[in-house]
């Protein structure tokens, strides 16, 4: 498991690349990587195209992200999902929160 | 407790040696450096005045008479137990084996007579230094130990409670199968069930973010709320917004509960289910009829606040015989040795391959067994079957309900008129029965009381103010239309009623309940004239399979006013 992120030129996006298993163990990390911007970017991407399995704990963490970025208002999109990714989010009904393609 | 002495205190220093001198120049020597000199002249006055001094440190002559150095240093040593007594050997035998041999009978170091004095004073230190150490390290792990003992305990005080409040309902009911498989002392899954008070069962599946007890504490709100509103007879909806509020309120983001609950009622064989974000339900029918999955379609409870929470559920016809399935994703996650999960295909293909409904939950865990072998579990994991079986012989709760007081009110009548508006968003039963409960004596018959009011009920919203048909609900197409139309009525409802008049009249040991329902419908043909018994088990033009029933119970039921309202007169007595 290894997490990335980097916001654009601008500021405005942020964008956050998770690689392998995505659980609990990521939990500080993947807070660092939306944390520690300078700047409070205007809309988040989470890149889960290296992700291979996320369970309850990062549907947790993602929820934390949307909380961060103002909850309701929050634009986060999540892109590149496996099918297994994918299945999940489906599962917790997680699209009526996040953009997901 | 962990804070020891740097060193500077003197140190008790048994000497052994049987060389007068030698022994009065260490002794001196020991002395000058401010520690404590202890005298022994052979090995068995040093393990004498070991036992009796307990000294610090030990310095070791090797060839002594009566018992030599190595001797003493073994039987020292032992005596030590897990104490750190460093033992260092003062000899003048020179041959690599001799020396090998003093760390081989516990000793920690030797220094060649004639010895340096700097050399044994720096050993002295080193030594000591090394003592504390192993006596901070000791008192730590003692004192994590104690702690362990201590947690553990508080846990499973901690259990004891958490387990009355989450405690299993109706689960032992003979139509329930259920396996809960927990990580840790307390499990992270919940598995709750309940009898309605009209007849009927609730049954709710949760699984909470993470395991052990951070995950178990939300189990408790949950339960308090999911057994209080069903005792009470609030539906589903009511019960799920309340315990999602709940928990949005409590739970720091990030912790949820992914549940699935179902209303399954035996009389009218449907079943009721909301599912959010456990993996697909299966509702397995039997007798070749098609069986399908129930899929998640809503966010978990927790997640979403107030009004953007969904209780919206789905309608499923569930005969005698049917089952439903419910699973945490701990089952489909199981894993083997090779790290591959057991997933949905494999869960299905146990369907498709049993020939016996009543061995299929067996031939599950049995599958999820064979597939993980030795591996470890690696999350709660639960699955639950319940099936649909006539409602007589079905057990009650196990927690029965609150004794009763000796007063309260039992002469009265009241009327109770709900609109439009209420019809359309208002359960009036819980508020019913409530006030019904304040008699004294009746709780007892509160099941049979729920069971009228709510056939009644909604008779009169359904047939009365809706003016649907119920021959609608006797074919499987027909079934769900009847429901959609109901869903789609109930919002244009306008301009229209039903009126509860209540009354109840104390007899020597019991009373008579008066129930009038009226509603503003069209009213229908009726007769009042007793019927057949085969008449009555029919499902008739203008009443369903509720009226019936309800003739079962109370002593008398008469229709008047055109049809538009009934009045049945249940007479009890005190039970016991």
């Amino acid at each position: 498991m290894a997490i990335w992120s980097s916001q654009s030129q601008d500021g405005k996006e942020l964008t956050i690349k998770i690689q392998g298993r995505f659980d609990f163990s990521a939990h500080q990390e993947f807070r660092d990587a939306y944390e520690e911007t300078s700047e409070p970017p205007e809309q988040y991407v989470v890149d889960m195209k290296d992700t291979t399995y996320l369970d309850s704990s990062a549907l947790g963490m993602l929820l934390l992200l949307r909380d961060h970025a103002g909850g309701d208002t929050a634009n986060i999109s999540i892109v590149n999902c496996n099918p297994d990714v994918k299945k999940i989010l489906t599962i917790s009904n997680f699209e009526q929160l996040f953009g997901i393609n | 407790m962990l804070v020891f002495d740097a060193g500077q205190d003197p140190l008790k220093v048994l000497i052994a040696d049987d060389n007068d001198s030698d022994r009065m120049i260490l002794q001196a020597f020991v002395k000058k450096q401010g520690h404590i000199p202890i005298n022994a002249r052979d090995g068995q006055e040093a393990v004498e005045l070991f036992e009796s001094e307990r000294p610090d440190i030990v310095l070791m002559d090797a060839l002594m008479p009566v018992m030599d150095g190595f001797e003493a240093a073994r039987v020292i040593k032992g005596l030590a137990g897990e104490n750190m007594i460093p033992i260092i050997f003062l000899t003048s035998l020179q041959d690599a084996d001799s020396l090998a041999r003093c760390l081989d009978v516990g000793g920690d170091d030797f220094l060649s007579k004639p010895y340096n004095r700097v050399i044994l004073q720096a050993k002295i230190t080193a030594f000591n230094r090394m003592r504390l150490l192993h006596s901070t390290v000791q008192a730590q792990r003692d004192q994590i130990i104690l702690h362990n003992e201590h947690l553990m305990h508080e846990q499973e005080v901690a259990k004891k409670v958490f387990d009355n409040i989450a405690h299993p309902g109706c689960l032992q009911a003979g139509n329930i199968k259920y396996l809960i498989s927990p990580m840790a002392v307390f499990n992270g899954d919940v598995l709750l069930a309940a009898r309605k008070p009209s007849g009927g069962m609730l049954i709710f599946l949760g699984d909470f973010t993470g395991h052990g007890l951070p995950a178990a504490i939300g189990a408790m709100p949950t339960s308090e709320i999911f057994y209080g509103m069903a005792l009470k007879g609030f539906s589903m909806q009511d019960i799920l917004k309340e315990i999602n509020n709940k928990l949005k309120k409590i739970l720091p983001v990030g912790v949820f509960c992914c549940c699935c609950m179902v209303d399954i009622s035996f009389r009218k064989e449907i079943a009721e289910v909301w599912n959010g974000g456990l993996p697909d339900c299966y509702m397995y029918r039997s007798e070749g009829r098609e069986s399908e999955p129930m899929p998640s379609y809503h966010l978990p409870l927790g997640v979403l606040g107030g009004i953007s929470f969904s209780a919206e559920t789905r309608l499923y016809e569930m005969n005698h015989g049917d089952r439903i399935f419910l699973w945490s994703d701990g089952i489909h996650e199981e894993e083997d040795e090779n790290e591959v999960m057991f997933g949905n295909e494999r869960l299905m293909e146990v369907f498709d391959e049993n020939t016996d409904p009543e061995l299929v939950f067996e031939e599950l865990q049995q599958a999820v067994r064979d597939f993980t072998g030795s591996t470890l579990q690696c999350d709660d994991h639960s699955i639950v079957e319940i099936q649909s079986v006539p409602e007589d012989g079905l057990i009650e709760n196990v927690s029965g309900y609150a004794s009763d007081y000796k007063s309260g009110p039992k002469d009265w009548k009241f009327v109770f008129r709900l609109g439009a508006s209420s019809l359309k968003s208002f359960n009036p039963l819980p508020l019913l029965i409530h006030i019904l409960m304040e008699v004294p004596g009746l709780r007892a018959h509160s099941g049979k009381i729920y069971t009228i009011l709510s056939e009644l009920f909604n008779n009169a919203l359904e047939h009365g103010v809706m003016g649907l048909s119920s021959e609608l609900k006797s074919s499987s197409a027909g079934f769900a239309e009847y429901y959609q139309k109901r869903q789609e009525n109930l919002e244009s409802l306008n301009d229209c009623f039903v009126e509860f008049e209540l009354e109840h009249k104390p007899l020597e040991c019991g009373g008579v309940l008066d129930m009038l329902v009226r509603d503003s419908g069209k009213g229908f043909e009726f007769s009042n004239e007793p019927k057949s018994e085969v008449e009555l088990g029919k499902s008739g033009t203008y009443c369903g399979r509720g009226i019936p029933l309800v003739k079962t119970l109370c002593r008398s039921v008469l229709h008047s006013e055109g049809g538009c309202a009934v009045s049945v007169v249940f007479e009890w007595r005190i039970e016991g």
